[in-house]
């Protein structure tokens, strides 16, 4: 029932390339922004360890990639790689401030450095274009073979893949006894010591992969859209990815891609219908939703499954 | 037997009904020229949308919706101002799914940039209506503009300040290309008459607090300060500008015409009389287009005053009539482009033309002072250069 309720939504995020043929360039930002709550989840769904700051992550992964590109060297996949490299580094360095003190003082370190980063980066026009945004982002073709087009079907299936294969390697991870280890932390971080958990070499490791992965989706955004501005690294990025983990469901992979989706989609819906007002209307849904039911909409779609047999 | 007969001609009737929706749009789509608004409806340059959204409506409604003997169809579309790859992505959108025979709008100069590769790459002419910094029109040959560009209207201050005998002035910008175009053209032009600039300020893009730049402008006392600020911005800086006492001091106000801004002018109040500046339009321009123009506007939005954000907007649509007319219609593309390029007309700001060789606007400058006229402050104009280019980076 579970690998078929799985096959389902990924033939489902396949199929939709033909069903909605003329939304590409949407769908390629949506699997995007699935990848970046995907790291997010990792880091606060499973390790409990709160972020208000994950937009530095994504936001350096943008700029690494796209002056990578910018530089000359246009190919996709080393963009990536570097992209990945780089944030894992930032994430590693500033594990031990993050880590420092409670929940508290984490969204405090986590929003302070983002809002630094930020700040440097529009302070570095001649690295990063400052607030004009970084020029001339030329892409090589994925593999060789596939051309970024206008009609976004290489960047759609170029993020789908890439959130595909990280998804399965995520499962792995949050499967294998590491993953076991990151969910006894979350529920109660003194008593693992004893079970021989070192829990702070743990909790280092999730924060460097979960920088490494934000880093991933924000190299996927600079290489798809071929520019980069300071809205990669702002703290609304940070508070929205955040959102969508709780609308879609906290601790659980799936919730963080159906929260994604849901919440983009929505946004996109929302705002080309009513273009002056439709930020009052995400509200209401969000409102609504939060009341409608815990676990968000993973935690709504098991409960009614749950009627369904009974 | 009996009962199948209507069961069907149920069936029949819910399928006509299912079907008859989709079917409408498909038969409009074949007649009407679709065109893609792209703007900032909410965020912090909200202003600079709803101004060009509601000349655009004015204008569709003046001319009957009918564009060339074709009905047009605008399709808004909402960037938030500071979301450059939000705008580029809409692009996409407008070009690939919505077929749009020209994309319009673009509220600032990031946005117009992170566009420009989608109207280069459709082949789609891109009208810039806002987004004011001299290299836009390099960065695709589809685009043309009818706003204005920072050096346009910054070099006639600074010649106009040295002509009042003006000997220092400090700058304070907004921190990004059009601001750094303000600068470098009132700096030059000024250093090159005699006048000193003893001091540069940048503000950020973002939530900029002017008050510690202006308290530093206040202390050096030079004889005025030249203020760039985005549209919408103006009241803020107004504000500090009288708080810090810096009228006091014996410093002038100057500027460009974004910082007394028509839309929010009556707000600033009495700090803002006296302050000149220059600009391409002003809602007190003496002609019979502008008071046909200012009247109409105001009708249909009870409370708002058109600035020079929604005479681009108007202008911007002019020249795609223009466009249209020329091609009977039929335009796309580069036809819809070539035909764009070279049009002159009489715009509420003057005479405007959309120069064949470099796509960029060609109009009138006034310098203006801020004045109160029956209870209402106004720009009023007391010089004019004419047809004043982009005097290039």
């Amino acid at each position: 029932m579970r690998l078929a309720l799985e096959a389902a939504f990924w033939l489902l995020a396949l199929a939709s390339h033909w069903l909605l043929p003329e939304q590409l360039p949407l769908l390629g930002q949506v699997w995007i922004v699935a990848l970046f709550v995907l790291s997010l989840d990792l880091l606060v769904g499973f390790a409990g360890v709160l972020t208000l700051g994950h937009a530095a992550f994504f936001g350096l992964g943008a700029y690494a990639a796209g002056i990578l590109a910018q530089q000359g060297w246009g190919e996709p996949l080393s963009g990536l790689l570097l992209a990945a490299l780089l944030a894992a580094l930032l994430g590693l360095v500033t594990a031990p401030l993050v880590l420092h003190g409670g929940d508290l003082p984490a969204l405090m370190v986590t929003l302070g450095l983002s809002l630094m980063l930020a700040e440097a980066a529009n302070k570095l026009p001649g690295i990063t274009g400052g607030a004009d945004g970084l020029l001339g982002v030329e892409m090589w073709p994925v593999l060789g073979l596939f051309r970024f087009d206008l009609f976004g079907r290489t960047a759609f299936f170029y993020a789908l893949a890439v959130l595909f294969l990280l998804f399965l390697l995520a499962r792995l991870i949050t499967a294998s006894p590491f993953g076991l280890a990151l969910r006894g932390i979350r529920g109660n971080a003194r008593r693992m010591p004893a079970l021989g958990t070192p829990v702070r070499a743990r909790l280092v490791a999730v924060y460097a992969l979960s920088a490494a992965y934000a880093g991933v989706a924000g190299a996927l955004l600079a290489q798809t859209t071929q520019f980069v501005s300071l809205d990669a690294l702002s703290f609304q990025r940070s508070a929205e990815g955040l959102l969508m983990l709780v609308l879609g469901g906290l601790g659980a992979l799936y919730g963080a891609l159906l929260g994604a989706v849901a919440f983009t989609l929505a946004h996109h819906i929302l705002s080309e219908m009513s273009p002056l007002f439709w930020q009052f209307w995400i509200g209401v849904a969000l409102v609504g939703l939060a009341l409608a039911g815990r676990g968000g909409l993973l935690g709504l779609g098991a409960l009614l499954l749950r009627r369904g047999r009974a | 037997m009996f009962r199948s007969v209507p069961r069907r001609a149920l069936l029949a009737a819910g399928a006509t009904g299912l079907v008859a929706p989709l079917a409408a749009p498909a038969i409009a789509q074949g007649a009407a020229i679709r065109i893609g608004l792209i703007l900032p409806m909410t965020g912090p340059f909200a202003s600079t949308g709803r101004q060009i959204d509601a000349a655009v409506k004015l204008y569709l409604r003046q001319n009957g919706d009918a564009l060339g003997g074709r009905r047009v169809e605008v399709l808004l579309r909402d960037d938030t101002g500071t979301a450059p790859e939000v705008t580029r992505r809409l692009a996409q959108e407008l070009v690939v799914r919505e077929r749009v025979r020209a994309l319009a709008g673009f509220g600032l100069t990031p946005l117009a940039f992170a566009a420009a590769p989608v109207a280069t790459e459709a082949k789609v002419p891109m009208v810039v209506m806002a987004a004011a910094t001299s290299v836009i029109v390099q960065r695709s040959p589809f685009i043309l503009r009818t706003s204005f560009t920072l050096p346009q209207v910054t070099a006639p201050i600074a010649e106009w300040a040295l002509k009042e005998g003006i000997r220092s002035a400090a700058t304070l910008v907004t921190d990004f290309a059009p601001g750094l175009d303000a600068e470098r053209v009132f700096k030059e032009r000024f250093a090159a008459g005699g006048g000193q600039v003893p001091l540069e300020l940048r503000t950020p893009l973002r939530n900029p607090d002017y008050a510690p730049f202006l308290q530093r402008v206040r202390d050096t006392k030079p004889q005025a300060l030249f203020i760039f600020v985005p549209s919408g911005e103006g009241a803020a800086v107004m504000k500090q500008f009288a708080e810090r006492g810096l009228a006091e001091a014996g410093i002038r106000l100057i500027g460009t015409g974004d910082v007394v801004d028509d839309d929010i002018l009556n707000d600033m109040g009495r700090p803002a009389l006296g302050a000149v500046t220059s600009h391409h339009y002003s809602a007190a321009h003496d002609s019979a287009e502008n008071k046909a123009y200012v009247a109409a506007f105001t009708a249909a939005n009870p409370g708002m005053r058109p600035n020079f954000m929604s005479v681009g907007g108007w202008d911007g649509m002019q020249l795609i009539a223009e466009g249209l007319k020329s091609t009977n219609g039929a335009g796309e593309g580069e036809a819809l482009l070539n035909a764009m390029k070279g049009k002159s007309w009489t715009s509420p700001r003057g005479p405007v033309t959309v120069d064949a060789n470099t796509r960029d606007i060609v109009q009138d400058v006034y310098i203006r002072r801020v004045e109160e006229r029956g209870g209402q402050l106004w720009n009023i104009e007391f010089d004019r250069l004419q047809a004043v280019r982009d005097p290039g980076t």
